[in-house]
């Protein structure tokens, strides 16, 4: 192992856990990635110095929570390139920021014969977010269909771009298939429809470095505790027209400018889409995973590691028989791989190697539409890191065979 | 036998293993051994509520007694459902519904299993319970002793 390799993983104090004796194989990074020490230690020291609320009170504790809640924000503004902190919102997550435009788009834009696009590939939180929104607007949601490869073709989103389609949804990184889509040139077929384009970035914003400038996407979103940060947080960013355009989801805190019982006009965004009091601990503690992620996604050695573990687990899943990959291999794929196994359930597999130290993840994976695609039963999966190793590999691909053994 | 009797012949076996892997090949086993249920039977009534995995219960009662047949698409899950059956194969729906099911804690199941597998005992169960009090009402207006 590289040693850029082992002085990663010395910060991640998770990874040296063990289950049922074992040491730990933890192959379910696409859920929730392992937290960066530096965050957990910034976590505590400011629930000790900066605990007061944000944004409201005169005193010194406040004022210091401020900043360095408003410094997450400019950390996270700087980590997708984009223009400045009001283009910023901070939400709990990928789904509540996926549901603040969707909810916005029902109350400002989207009317009865309109269409909301999305791809076959969603997670459930750009598929339920949309169908809340069409519930409420009277629009109607498109489903752009997948290629067997696990590909979204290009000609095919061209031709669902009709003119009543009035927002585009899908995901960066499909979190069951793992192959990037093409999203600058969706983005760019898009606007040439006048169409705008949300780009759900939970699982591409981990290994894809993302320029929100250049893509000139209208919103991306993305959740920190896939990122090596803090549970409870995500980002989303949006252009600066369209999140003044937008109302807000939630009403209440220190969202308003002035209140008064027959009219409140609201704060200037971000403020506006951040009602009540924020996880604001939280949130200042992803500054450290933001760097981080920033830093080895430049790393040579780095990004040598992560083809390596590919190319070794696709070497390893080839070996299987009866295993099938749901999507091809390609370039654009991320490390991340669901399969079928012909005769075995997925919850059987994901449970013996569970007992054997190795995570993944099993079922439906919040994407039933996908999944189900590829395998009724559902898929098994395992996503990686850089902080993992050819040697986890190893014993998840001996793990595998002998699980398929016990099971066939 | 008795519900009780094959409740402790089934820990007996259980403490025959130390490691849980090994426990889970013996519910595997089972799991495989368990006898085929009629097609006709995987219905959606008979598709249990509750399970991740696809679980079909069926039951018939003979002379006062019942009896389950049971598939599911997970082996594992077919392993529990086995155990299951072999505790209350025969037995009257009375002496099922006042049985005590210590024993799946005994054995340590119920803390072993992935929280969505619990939940898909809890249901299996639930279902065993439900047929169990339909057949002794029925069992009732047929004018039999219950
Ligand atoms: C592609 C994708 N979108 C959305 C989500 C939802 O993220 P969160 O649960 O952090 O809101 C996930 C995470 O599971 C995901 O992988």
């Amino acid at each position: 192992m590289a040693s850029v390799i082992s002085d990663i993983r010395a910060q991640f104090p998770a990874l040296n856990e063990r289950v049922y004796g074992k040491k730990l194989v933890y192959f379910d990074n696409a859920a929730t990635s392992q937290r960066l020490k530096a965050v957990t230690d910034l976590q505590s020291k400011l629930s000790v110095t900066a605990n007061a609320n944000i944004h409201r009170a005169v005193h010194s504790l406040s004022s210091k929570a401020t900043e360095v809640y408003e410094s997450a924000r400019e950390a996270a503004a700087g980590f997708i390139s984009a223009p400045g902190r009001e283009n910023v919102v901070i939400t709990s997550g990928t789904t509540s920021a996926i549901n603040t435009v969707a909810h916005g788009f029902a109350r400002a834009i989207l009317k009865k014969g309109d269409k909301v696009l999305i791809s076959e590939a969603e997670h459930h939180s750009n598929i339920v977010s949309w169908q809340l929104a069409c519930d409420m607007s009277g629009a109607k949601i498109s489903v752009i269909p997948v290629e067997e490869s696990g590909e979204l073709s290009l000609s095919r989103v061209e031709s669902m771009l009709d003119c009543n389609v009035k927002i585009l949804a899908v995901a960066h990184v499909s979190n069951v298939l793992g192959i990037e889509n093409p999203i600058a040139e969706i983005i760019s077929l898009a606007h040439s429809r006048n169409v705008p384009v949300l780009i759900d970035g939970a699982q591409g914003i981990v290994h894809k470095q993302v320029n929100v400038r250049a893509l000139d996407c209208d919103f991306y979103a993305f959740s920190t505790h896939k990122l090596y940060g803090p549970t409870g947080v995500g980002i989303l960013y949006g252009k600066k027209e369209w999140l003044d355009k937008l109302p807000p989801m939630l009403g209440g805190g220190d969202m308003v400018e002035t209140v008064t019982f027959s009219k409140t006009t609201f704060a200037p965004v971000p403020l506006k889409f951040e009602a009540g009091t924020p996880n604001f601990l939280s949130a200042a503690a992803m500054t450290p995973a933001l760097e981080f992620a920033a830093e080895i996604r430049k790393n040579k050695e780095v990004i040598a590691h992560e083809s390596a573990l590919m190319e070794k687990m696709e070497f390893c899943l080839g070996q299987i028989p009866g295993l099938h990959l749901a999507g091809a291999c390609s370039d654009s794929r991320i490390p991340l791989y669901s399969f079928s196994i012909d005769g075995i359930h997925p919850e059987d597999a994901a449970q013996i190697l569970d007992k054997m130290g190795v995570a993944v993840r099993s079922g439906l994976m919040c994407a039933e539409p996908i999944v189900k695609k590829y395998s009724e039963k559902g898929l098994t999966r395992v996503s990686l890191l850089p902080y993992n190793t050819e040697e986890e590999i190893d014993i998840f691909a001996d793990a595998l065979s002998k699980t398929i053994k016990m099971l066939s | 036998m008795e519900i009780k009797e094959i409740q402790n012949e089934i820990i007996e076996e259980f403490s025959a293993f130390d490691e849980w892997l090994d426990k889970y090949e013996y519910l595997i086993d089972l799991g495989k051994t368990l006898p085929q249920i009629d097609e006709k039977k995987k219905t959606e009534d008979n598709l249990i509520k509750g399970c991740q995995s696809r679980v079909w219960l069926d039951c018939r009662m003979e002379d006062g007694l019942l009896y389950f047949t049971a598939d599911s698409d997970a082996i594992i899950t077919k392993g529990i459902i086995s155990l299951l059956i072999r505790v209350f194969n025969g037995q009257k729906p009375d002496d099922i519904l006042h049985s005590d099911l210590s024993f799946l804690e005994t054995i340590g199941l119920k803390e072993n299993l992935s929280p969505t597998r619990a939940n898909g005992l809890v249901s299996m169960i639930k279902q065993i319970m439900n047929y169990s009090l339909a057949y002794k009402e029925k069992g009732c207006q047929n004018g039999r002793e219950c």
